[in-house]
This record gives C-alpha cells, structure tokens and sequence, in this order.
C-alpha cells in the first residue's frame, strides 16, 4: 500500500490538478471494470457448475433405477438439458424476466440473435454486474434443473414421449410463471417472500410437480403388495449414485455461489460455507436417522441426506451463519427419511426420493428463512405463503398437464414392457448388453 | 465316463481346483449360480422396506472323469470344499454317454 501512495504522491506532484484528476478517474474505471470482469466470470463459472448438476442427477437417477431401465432414465435426462436451455431462450427467460409486468405473468419471446443481445449496453455494468448472456445462461441452467426433478420420481414407468412433452410444457410454461412471481420482481418479491437460490422456485417445484405426475401416472407394478406390503425395487448401481451426489454437491457451489449474482467476496465465501455445511448436517442426520428408525445405515438414504440439506439451504444460503446452516441441513436430513417412508406407505411410488429430497426439503428450506434468516426482515408467514403457492402451482399445472398428456396420447408403458424394461421397450438398445442382468 | 456335477461355496473354488489338479483332472467348466439347500437366506433392507434374500450364492462346477478316476474326484472336492458349517454344498455323480474333443474328433475316455 505505501509503495502505491508514494508512487500517486510522486504522479500528482510532476501532474497539474487537472491531469491528475482524469489519472485516477481512469484508475477508478479500470478498477470497476475489473469488478465486473471478476463478477461477470463468476456468474460464468456458476453457469457451468450448475451444469455439473445434470451430471449428477443422470447417475443419481440411473443408480437408483433397474439396469433395464438405463438407457430410459439416461435418454430423458439427454433430453431435458437439451430442450430446457433452448424452451428458456425461445420463451421462459423473457416470460421470467419481463422487466415491466402486472406481477402475475408475463408473455415470452425469443432471445435476441445479435452478438450484443440487441444493446450494447446489455454487454456492460450497466446491465448488470454481469452481462446479459452471462444472466440468460445462469438462469437457463437453473431452469433446466427443475425439469429434471420430475423424471427422477416418473422412472421406470413413463411413456418416453408423454415425459417429453409434460416436461417440454412445465418447463417452458410453468416455471417462468413462479420464477417471475420473486425473481422476475412479481407479487411475491412485492410481498417480501426471500427465496435466495431456489428452494421454492426450484426444488419445491420440480418436487410437487413430480408428486403431481406420480400420482396420475401410478407406482411400478408389484411395487405395493395387499395387505400394505411393500416389495423394494432394488437401485442397480450404488456407486453411480454415490458419484452423482458428489457431483451435485459440486455444481451445488454454483447453484448457490452464483445466485450472489456478483462475485462479492464476502457473501459468495459465506455461501459457499453454509452451503456445504449444511450438506454435511443433512448427511450425516440421514444417516443417523436412517440407522436408529431401520436398524441399518443406509447408504441411499445418506445420500439424499446430503442433497436434502442442500435444498433446504439453497432459500438462505446468504442470510444465516453456518450454525444455522448446519442445523436447517441437519433437520431437513431428519425430514427427509422419515418424508421416504412416508410416500411409501401412502402407496405413492417415488424410485429417487425426488417428492422428499426436492418437494418437502424445498418447503422446509424456505419456512427456514424465516425461522434463523438474520440478514434481513423474514417472516415466516410470508415465507409459507410464497412456498406453498408456487407448489400449489406446480402441483396442479402438472396434474392437469399430465392428465391431458395421458387422455391424449397415454401415459404409462404396458405391462410386458414395464417388465422386460423400458430400454429394450421404448429404445430397441440395452445399457449393458454383455451382462446377463437378473432386473 | 461321468459327469462329476458340484456345488461348493464360491470362496472354495481355488483349492477345489488345486485339489483336482493333484490327481490328475485337468479340465472343467464352472458356472456362477444361486441356490438353497436347508441353510437358510438373509433379510436385507432398501430404503425402509425389508426384504429376505432366499436364494445365496454358489459355484457349480463340472468335470468328466473316465469311470476309474469319480471315487477320488469325489474326495478331492469334497475334503476341499469343506468348512463344515452349513451350505457347504453337494456333488452329483451322473453317466455320460457320449464325449467328443471337437478339435480333434476324438471319442470316449480320450476326449477327457
């Protein structure tokens, strides 16, 4: 520090007034033009890592489902990334982000096609503190990821193109509706709702859309016995699960890391802690949970423990220690094996969890603001209006999608395929051709 | 000849092989199966729902013998695969009629 001020003591004595003025005036530019270089970079980066999550859900979601079902699971996947960022460009994110609105819904429209998004000053920080493209790949990605949550809890069972289109139409349409309800600056923003990096808007989401589908779609067959018997579909590959989790935990860092919106180093370095924090007390509550109530340490369990606490940490990230972070993880840990048990018995048939880690966790996240968020004003009424509408939304858009979807062109695959398994069924090709495979 | 047909513990398989190696039986084929006999399976558990495994699993071996050899093939494997705990398995002894080496067309007793 002393060389720099001796070295500006020196300039500004050899420099008329004037001179030395227009000299830091050009230092003080350069230097917020390197904040927004360093933030823009960092929304870039996020971008990507929340990309790593889809990665994460393929093999989570292909782990947990029956080797004859894993070209399925892995195709829908494929397509959900692919026509979630290109649905978003096309109509969600100007339906998101209208500017202007009436707070309820707003019309999409494409993306520009122009190298500068059709303004110059969209590529600058007067834009943002990061640029246009920057925010619309963000955004995409996040969009992307609330599709995703439902193909977990539909496996094994759905009719690859009613998938498509149910998942083509939430995405495009639904999720820009609540996404603008608080980010987009809509009622809930006006109300005072706080919703950080998408517990409701995402998880919450994809969670009661994915219940919505189950429930018009119907369990696996021969998963749910008389007499209230359950017969457990067993995962075909524990490791793929395990390193899908990891890889969640990673783009996690994105998901919420990039949703600062800036690469302020204090909030972002407090996020990243209470971020991981709480997927560690998620973990490590599933796994204690799931030890004392079954007897046993369940490996399954442990993991969706893990994105659990990740959930329940995405609506505050930004507004409480890790402590707090630590204990809104670990109760969302607790929740979401007793949440697994529960659809179960109800005969609602969920192969990932999706309805529980996403679903229930996404409202906890969100009520949690409320209960330990000390950054700002929260009340948890507000916070339990703002979440239990969106999944109001999400729940009966998707039931009424999904009914349509099933009256109009069916919704389940028969009954030999569902059996012999939906990869030689509704793809002709087999994950694993040289293993005789007993499921 | 026959068909000497045993189903051992999977772990036993090496020295079974060692054992009939020291009395001169050479060749077999091995498959990876599933059975019970009256040991009795296990219950496991996936998320929240138990579930009894009936079914362990074992290796079943074959081997042709010519007539003279089955009485010592038969100890071979069993004092090998023996643990004398339960599920140790069983060895079956069943006539061949016929045997073909197929590369040299070979018949009978020469063809194992």
């Amino acid at each position: 520090m002393l060389p720099l001020l001796m070295a500006s003591g020196a300039l500004s004595s050899t420099l008329s007034a004037q001179d030395a003025g227009a000299t830091l005036d050009s230092v003080a530019t350069a230097a917020s033009d390197a904040a927004f270089r360093t933030d823009n970079l960092w929304i870039l980066i996020a971008a990507a890592l929340v990309f790593i999550m889809h990665l994460g859900f393929a093999t989570v979601e292909s782990g947990l489902g029956q080797s004859k079902n894993t070209v399925n699971i892995l195709f829908k996947n494929t397509f959900i990334i692919c026509m979630g960022i290109v649905v978003y460009a096309a109509w969600g994110f100007n339906s998101m982000y209208p500017g202007d609105g009436n707070g309820f819904f707003a019309m999409g429209a494409p993306i520009s096609n122009a190298l500068n998004a059709g303004g110059d000053d969209l590529m600058t920080s007067s834009y943002a503190d990061y640029t246009y493209w920057a925010d619309f790949i963000f955004q995409a990605m996040f969009a992307a990821t609330a599709a995703t949550i439902v193909s977990g809890a539909v496996a094994e069972r759905i009719k690859l193109g009613s998938f498509m289109v149910g998942a083509t139409l939430l995405v495009t349409f639904i999720y820009p509706i609540s996404g603008y309800w608080k980010w987009g600056g809509g009622w809930l923003d006006a109300m005072g709702f706080y919703d950080f990096a998408g517990s409701t808007l995402v998880h919450a989401f994809g969670g009661f859309a994915a219940l919505a589908a189950v429930l018009v779609l119907g369990p696996r067959k021969g998963k749910y016995l008389p007499g209230g018997k359950i017969k457990p579909v067993l995962g075909h590959s524990m490791p793929l699960v395990a390193i899908g989790v990891f890889l969640l935990i990673l783009g996690w860092f994105g998901f919420n890391g990039g949703s600062v919106l800036s690469a302020d180093p204090a909030l972002v370095s407090l996020v990243f802690v209470t971020t991981m924090i709480a997927a560690c007390g998620g973990g490590l509550a599933s796994m204690f949970t799931s030890w004392i109530v079954l007897k046993k340490p369940d490996l399954s369990m442990s993991l969706n423990g893990i994105l659990a606490g990740l959930v329940g940490i995405t609506a505050g990230a930004d507004q409480m220690g890790p402590w707090s972070a630590l204990i809104v993880g670990f109760i969302a840990g607790v929740i979401v094996v007793f949440s697994v048990l529960f659809f179960d018995k109800i005969k609602i048939d969920d192969p990932v969890g999706a309805i529980s880690v996403h679903g229930i966790c996404g409202l906890w996240g969100t009520w949690a603001v409320g209960i330990f968020g000390i950054g700002g004003d929260y009340s948890i009424v507000t916070q339990l209006v703002g979440s239990l509408s969106v999944a109001a939304l999400a729940f009966v858009t998707s039931f009424v999608i999904f009914i349509a979807v099933k009256a109009i062109m069916g919704l389940r695959v028969s009954e030999e395929e569902e059996v012999g398994g939906l990869d030689v069924g509704e793809h002709g090709q087999e994950a694993y051709p040289d293993f005789q495979g007993a499921h | 000849m026959k068909l000497v047909k045993a189903i051992i513990k999977p772990f036993k398989l090496e020295e079974v092989k060692e054992a009939l190696s020291e009395i001169g039986v050479e060749g077999m084929t091995v498959t990876e199966v599933k059975g019970f006999g009256r040991q009795k399976g296990h219950t496991e558990i996936y998320r929240g729902s138990e579930y009894t495994v009936d079914f362990l699993p074992k290796v079943m071996l074959d081997v042709a013998v010519p007539d003279e050899l089955v009485a010592k093939t038969i100890d071979a494997i069993k004092n090998a695969a023996k643990t004398g705990k339960i599920g140790d398995g069983k060895i079956f002894v069943l006539p061949i009629d016929e045997a073909v080496r197929i590369r040299t067309d070979e018949m009978g007793d020469s063809a194992i």
